[in-house]
């Protein structure tokens, strides 16, 4: 199939990875669990996540692999 | 549990997850031009993208509602469904079943049957997982209307409704790539999703050891969290082991298994039944775009699932270990009850005679409808003596009280407990998620073999693609309006993973035999596969008629006809009756078989039977893509766990 699943999981991760890093930075109070601003640590993982997955979208369409 | 109330930052998050689902069946519909396009996504997808699916289309409600409640329940027990279940199974497909379903070219597991035996065994098979995928289907839209409406607040019939839609909207438009597409996108989320609150969860208990120490109390008085009855007491590893307390016999673990229903009813014939042969799992591998991506597809699949325990059972452990912090306020969620009913509870304690507390238990009793703790609702009374309480710390002290669990509501309960704004969203949306990938699963796979086995096959054969196509796409409205159907149906019931055991029980437990004898043995002729199936439907159906799980009443559990064996399970009775139809369907196929003349020639059956089909090659290809191989690693590594939790 013509899409390559790696950019909409790419793009929603690293959309929501910076809503909830901009949450917790911004409301920081309300972002608290068990004393770690869980939604600043989190949000930081998923935008990890999804530019690596952004990152190999963009590589494997430059070289799509041998079927 | 009180509802939720959600953030604009978690409706944003979970807005963002519908909106990237919706468009992935979008942006997939334009590729939507033959049924097979639509119903097998044209065998072109690769293995990670198949590997990942072939997981998150059984990981429904089943999976992460049912293993927390379970994980709650029976402890590290449960992850046996994982190591001695899932995961020899799926090697299994991928090193000597899938070579016989990809290289038929079969569109379906019942499409192989026809191939391999005769119609006959196809209609069977199709109708049987027909209907199978609609129940299913609707215990998983159940669980999450239900979810929705406890934790959101949201009315029953709308998320069950507006859910659907959805799920609607993406498989009518992409169809199997959409809902193989969007499976990965779930696996993700869920993953994501619960990580952090199985993170908190074990740091709030104070970590792995402190959580195991924590379950010996539980272990040996389960009574003091609702979980069995007073005065049932088990060794302190019973919660912490998945060996130990299953050998020291029923009596000795909380699930009231005995080792040989554990190893060979659900380790061999449930989880093979399940793994090897059901079209919903199977259908992913056999969407992969070539034969080796698709004997990889399990194998991609089992590393997750081999640490799923760890995800989704691990919650569960978590909320039992909590129940016995008294300075955490934790206890499993009781069972829902209405604000007005906690109201007259309210009122029933204010009324109530400190001096006379036995009349207060009934009275309270009576009000909720539950089961009550008497010591509780005494000293509740006493607190309030001469008013002293407010409403709040009253119904605080009635929730307290209620002696029965809601083992469904405990990763919500979990969820609510640790996420704040934000985190929430995303746990949600995994649940959602969760949902919507078994859902669109079932649906697929529902849609295909309707279609090809039988639509196709005896209403309309010798049509035009377009008129299977547009079929197919009618098919999805009325599987999901189906599913509908059967969801109000399973909010009958409470915990959804017994009723779902019961009923692969019943449908799947002798498929295996007939497909281990159909493709190792050539011998084996379309009627005694036929007759073997249907008497081993009717073995299960009959052995469920006559026996019952202590503590049953006879009826839906069982025993209608004459109770002649009681199994200390429900879990138990589940495993013995998948072996019985196993054996019942393996015996009557093989004795029939010998019985009739085959209908096939050893030609006709090239490529479908074991005996007569050439070896795949794959000497040439490296060890990491020889399923054999990865096969046997991955085998280590799953005996290697079950030594470590033994």
């Amino acid at each position: 199939m013509g899409l390559d699943i790696r950019w909409p999981i790419g793009l929603m991760f690293t959309l929501i990875g910076v809503l909830l890093t901009g949450f917790g930075v911004v409301k920081a109070g309300d972002s608290m669990s068990l004393g770690i601003n869980i939604n600043l640590v989190w949000g930081i993982v998923l935008l990890v996540f999804g530019v690596l997955m952004l990152v190999g979208a963009v590589r494997g369409g430059k070289n799509p692999p041998s079927a | 549990m009180q509802s939720i109330h959600l953030a604009w930052i978690d409706y944003v998050v979970l807005l963002a997850y519908v909106g990237f689902v919706v468009g992935i069946g979008w942006m997939l519909a334009r590729y939507m031009k033959t049924s097979s396009d639509f119903l097998t996504s044209a065998r072109s997808i690769p293995t990670w993208v198949t590997g990942l699916a072939f997981i998150s289309a059984n990981l429904g409600a089943l999976e992460l509602v049912g293993m927390a409640a379970s994980g709650a329940k029976y402890g590290i027990v449960q992850a046996n469904f994982y190591w001695i279940g899932a995961i020899p199974a799926m090697i299994f497909l991928a090193v000597f079943m899938m070579p016989f379903y990809y290289g038929s070219k079969a569109r379906s597991v019942p499409e192989y049957l026809k191939m391999r035996f005769d119609e006959r065994v196809r209609a069977l098979n199709s109708v049987a997982f027909a209907v199978m995928t609609i129940f299913a289907s609707g215990i998983s839209m159940n669980a999450l209307a239900k979810l929705l409406n406890q934790l959101l607040g949201w009315n029953y019939n709308v998320a069950l409704w507006v859910c659907s839609g959805v799920v609607l909207i993406y498989v009518l438009k992409g169809g199997l790539t959409s809902a193989i597409y969007t499976e990965v996108l779930q696996f993700f989320m869920i993953v994501l999703g619960f990580a952090p609150v199985v993170y908190l969860g074990l740091k709030d208990v104070g970590g792995w050891h402190a959580m195991n120490h924590s379950l010996q109390a539980v272990a040996t008085n389960p009574a003091a969290l609702y979980l069995k009855p007073a005065g049932i007491t088990y060794a302190p590893d019973a919660w912490t082991s998945a060996w130990t307390p299953v050998l020291a016999g029923p009596a000795n673990n909380p699930m009231g298994v005995d080792w040989f229903a554990l190893i060979f009813g659900l380790g061999f014939v449930l989880s093979f039944g399940y793994w090897c042969t059901n079209f919903l799992v199977v259908q992913r591998a056999m969407a992969a775009k070539n034969m080796t991506a698709a004997r990889n597809t399990p194998l991609v699949a089992a590393v997750p699932k081999m640490l799923f325990p760890f995800l989704v059972i691990v919650p569960g452990m978590i909320a039992a270990a909590l129940c016995t912090m008294p300075d955490k306020g934790y206890r499993i969620p009781p069972p829902i009850l209405s604000e007005a009913t906690y109201d007259k509870a309210i009122d029933a304690v204010k009324a109530a005679n400190p001096a006379d507390a036995p009349a207060a238990v009934t009275a309270l009793g009576s009000v909720l409808g539950t089961k009550v703790d008497a010591e509780k609702i005494a000293s509740l009374v006493a607190a309030n003596a001469g008013g002293r309480l407010t409403d709040a710390q009253i119904k605080q002290g009635v929730y307290n009280s209620i002696a029965e669990n809601d083992y469904d509501g405990v990763i919500l309960s979990l969820v609510k407990k640790y996420c704040p704004p934000g985190l929430l969203g995303l746990a949600l949306t995994a649940l959602l998620a969760s949902f919507m990938s078994g859902m669109a699963g079932n649906v697929t796979a529902f849609n295909t073999v309707f279609t090809y086995d039988l639509y196709q096959a005896y209403f309309a054969p010798g049509r035009s693609d377009r008129h299977y196509f547009l079929t197919g796409k009618v098919i999805t409205v009325v599987g999901i309006v189906l599913s509908i159907g059967a969801a109000y149906f399973a909010s009958m019931y409470n915990n959804c993973m017994d009723i779902i055991q019961l009923v692969f029980g019943f449908v799947n437990a002798p498929l295996f035999a007939t497909f281990l004898l159909g493709m190792f043995w050539k011998r084996t002729t379309g009627t005694g596969a036929f007759l073997g199936l249907f008497g081993g439907i009717g073995g299960s159906t009959l052995f469920h008629a006559l026996t019952i799980a202590q503590g049953n009443v006879p009826g839906i559990k069982g025993g209608y006809l004459k109770v002649l064996q009681v199994f200390p399970s429900e879990m138990a009775q589940n495993f013995w009756l998948a072996a019985f139809a196993f054996v019942v369907c393996f015996t009557l196929t093989l004795v029939i078989s010998l019985a009739t003349a085959r209908t096939k020639s050893d030609d006709e059956l090239k490529g479908l039977v074991y005996s007569l089909t050439p070896k795949i090659v794959d000497t040439n290809q490296p060890w990491y893509r020889r399923p054999a191989i990865v096969g046997i690693l991955l085998l280590i590594v799953c005996a290697a766990l079950n030594l470590i939790f033994w």
